[in-house]
């Protein structure tokens, strides 16, 4: 971001009260400039959402024109169907298990592109690629690779490993290998953000540290983690909320399987799309998510602002 | 002292590309397999023994990726160019008006960013139906204009609270009404966020799977992660095809990365993603 101010213009020197005068009015004009971003806003996002929060309270099966209000029931009725149940705790795991490990190696490859190598550059492109490609793409790819007779099995036998593992389709392995596709996609994302809050670290401090004889764990622990904490704070919530709205890698992956070990929240939800007699069951689950994608934000951004404001 | 490229910065250096390589094997053996033939004999980590482009005609032809790939260009160009001036406008009051109004107005759309699109996408596909757009891909470009709005305003808004003021009241001295002023003087003022907003709605908008999938489903009608989709479907055996028409289906938004990877790489970083 900071190389964005340098781009920005100086100011001309011209300024008087008239031109503050018709500034005031233009201001008012201006509010038909919000009018088309909003309208098409409120028609795709806020009327829709409220329309499904809405719609998660009834039994409204999509087609008829009876529509009931029944409280809580699709919400319990939820908790208490074991599959839905799963899948929601399935994709609170997932989310985790991807937070954790890509911020660290997205880290630890920020650091690594961050020094004095001299093929930084290229790394940073190579290792950022992934982060473009077409999700539906790249679990094929992965599909290829983690195939029983593929090449990453193929490696394994000439290492001399006996039967080695079918990984999608074993129920246990099966999400493993989703997370594996998913951390391999994104650490690039997480190595970028990462590596614009090292190059906000000021040089002189740095510079003082070796002064100082500061060992890089030291100088890593005392000097740049706390200037890193935005950004941190910035990947939490990139992970966590990617996580919880998984659904491209699985669909292509695994499309749930086997059994049922790899549905999360999303393929639920799209599964359920195409039955109808579902839509206020459908609806509370789009509503779970939402919620526990609300509260994470909501978090992060007051940490945000509490490190900004520090 | 410590710019010095010492021996632990060597193997720092191995270590880095060793992990580097390690990295693009995915990418490496999607190429490798779509430029050989099914039956070459030598390993799919080793280079094909015969170069084939036979392959990506299957794939092209059978795979119907031009139509997938027409239909995500519209969809993806048509978008982008109505996220860019609906954000672009909606900012420029937001950005600049004090009054309490505009400040809710702003946070009314940074809601936005909290909500994931998967509530919305229920009902609004009954709204999509009735109105007869379920099934085309202007349905798909009526919802990312509205659901892309919220982060693009964001990231608008960010850049001109930092544009000087001057510039607008010298044309407005000059007698320039406020769309003039803003379409002559801020709008060019405002080409570097331009081009992240761009480039972060081009990419997003291409590689959407759930949406297409849901809006266009049994229409016959493709973009190209769905039409990958229903391609694997049918040669899930014959990885020298699919291979072929992933890399085909890739190449735009890698091409566009290769060429603007600062750019790119430097809107990734601004932390935020559609």
């Amino acid at each position: 971001m900071s190389q964005m101010q340098e781009r920005l213009p100086a100011a001309p020197l011209q300024r008087g009260a008239k031109a503050r005068k018709s500034r005031r009015q233009g201001v008012g004009a201006m509010w038909l400039f919000v009018l088309p971003a909003a309208a098409v806003y409120l028609f795709v996002v806020l009327w829709p959402t409220l329309q499904g929060m809405a719609l998660s309270f009834t039994d409204w099966d999509g087609l008829s024109a009876v529509k009931n209000f029944v409280g809580f029931d699709n919400f319990a009725l939820i908790f208490a169907d074991p599959e839905s149940f799963a899948a929601t705790w399935r994709t609170i795991l997932i989310a985790v298990v991807i937070t954790v490990v890509q911020n660290v190696f997205g880290l630890l490859l920020a650091l690594g592109v961050n020094s004095r190598i001299k093929s930084k550059y290229a790394l940073r492109v190579a290792l950022f690629a992934p982060v473009v490609i077409i999700p539906v793409a790249t679990a094929y790819t992965w599909r290829f690779i983690l195939a029983p007779t593929g090449p990453l099995n193929d490696v394994l036998s000439a290492l001399g490993v006996q039967n080695p593992p079918d990984y999608l389709g074993d129920s246990q392995l099966a999400i493993w290998a989703v997370c594996l596709v998913m951390i391999w996609q994104y650490s690039g994302y997480s190595m970028v953000i990462f590596l614009a809050g090292l190059q906000g670290v000021p040089e002189e401090i740095i510079e003082a540290s070796y002064l100082d004889g500061a060992g890089p764990v030291r100088r890593f622990w005392s000097i740049i983690r706390p200037e890193l904490a935005p950004a941190l704070t910035i990947n939490l919530m990139l992970s966590i909320i990617g996580g919880l709205r998984i659904f491209d890698q699985v669909w292509a992956l695994t499309n749930g399987g086997p059994g049922n070990s790899t549905m999360t929240i999303s393929t639920q939800l799209y599964q359920a799309a195409f039955r109808f007699g579902e839509f206020g069951y459908r609806a509370a689950l789009a509503v779970i998510l939402t919620l526990m994608v609300a509260v994470i934000s909501g978090i992060q951004y007051l940490a945000l602002r509490r490190q900004n404001g520090n | 002292m410590h710019n010095k490229y010492t021996w632990r910065t060597g193997i720092l250096e191995v270590v880095m590309i060793v992990v580097a390589i390690l990295f693009v094997i995915p990418l490496y053996l999607l190429v490798n397999v779509a430029l050989r033939t099914s039956n070459d004999p030598a390993s799919v980590l080793a280079l094909p023994t015969q170069i084939t482009f036979d392959n990506f005609a299957r794939a092209w032809v059978d795979g119907n990726l031009g139509n997938a790939l027409v239909n995500s260009g519209i969809v993806a160009v048509v978008s982008t160019v109505l996220i860019i001036l609906f954000s672009a406008f909606a900012a420029y009051p937001l950005a600049r008006s004090m009054r309490r109004l505009s400040k809710f107005a702003y946070y009314g759309f940074l809601a936005g960013l909290l909500l994931p699109f998967q509530l919305a996408l229920i009902p609004l596909y009954l709204t999509m139906r009735d109105i007869g757009l379920l099934g085309t891909v202007w349905s798909l470009v009526l919802f990312y204009v509205g659901s892309q709005m919220p982060f693009s305003i964001f990231l608008y808004a960010g850049f001109l609270r930092r544009v000087p003021i001057e510039y607008e009241e010298a044309a407005s001295v000059d007698g320039a009404g406020p769309v003039g002023t803003f379409w002559r003087v801020v709008f060019p003022l405002l080409r570097p966020i331009t081009g992240t907003v761009a480039i972060l709605n081009l990419i997003n908008i291409w590689n959407d799977f759930f949406t297409p999938l849901l809006y266009l489903s049994g229409s016959g009608q493709q973009t190209v992660p769905v039409a990958l989709y229903s391609f694997f479907g049918q040669y899930s055996t014959e990885w020298n095809i699919v291979f072929a028409g992933l890399l085909i289906s890739v190449a735009p938004v890698l091409l566009l990365y290769f060429l603007l990877q600062r750019t790119v790489i430097q809107g990734f970083a601004s932390g935020l993603k559609g």
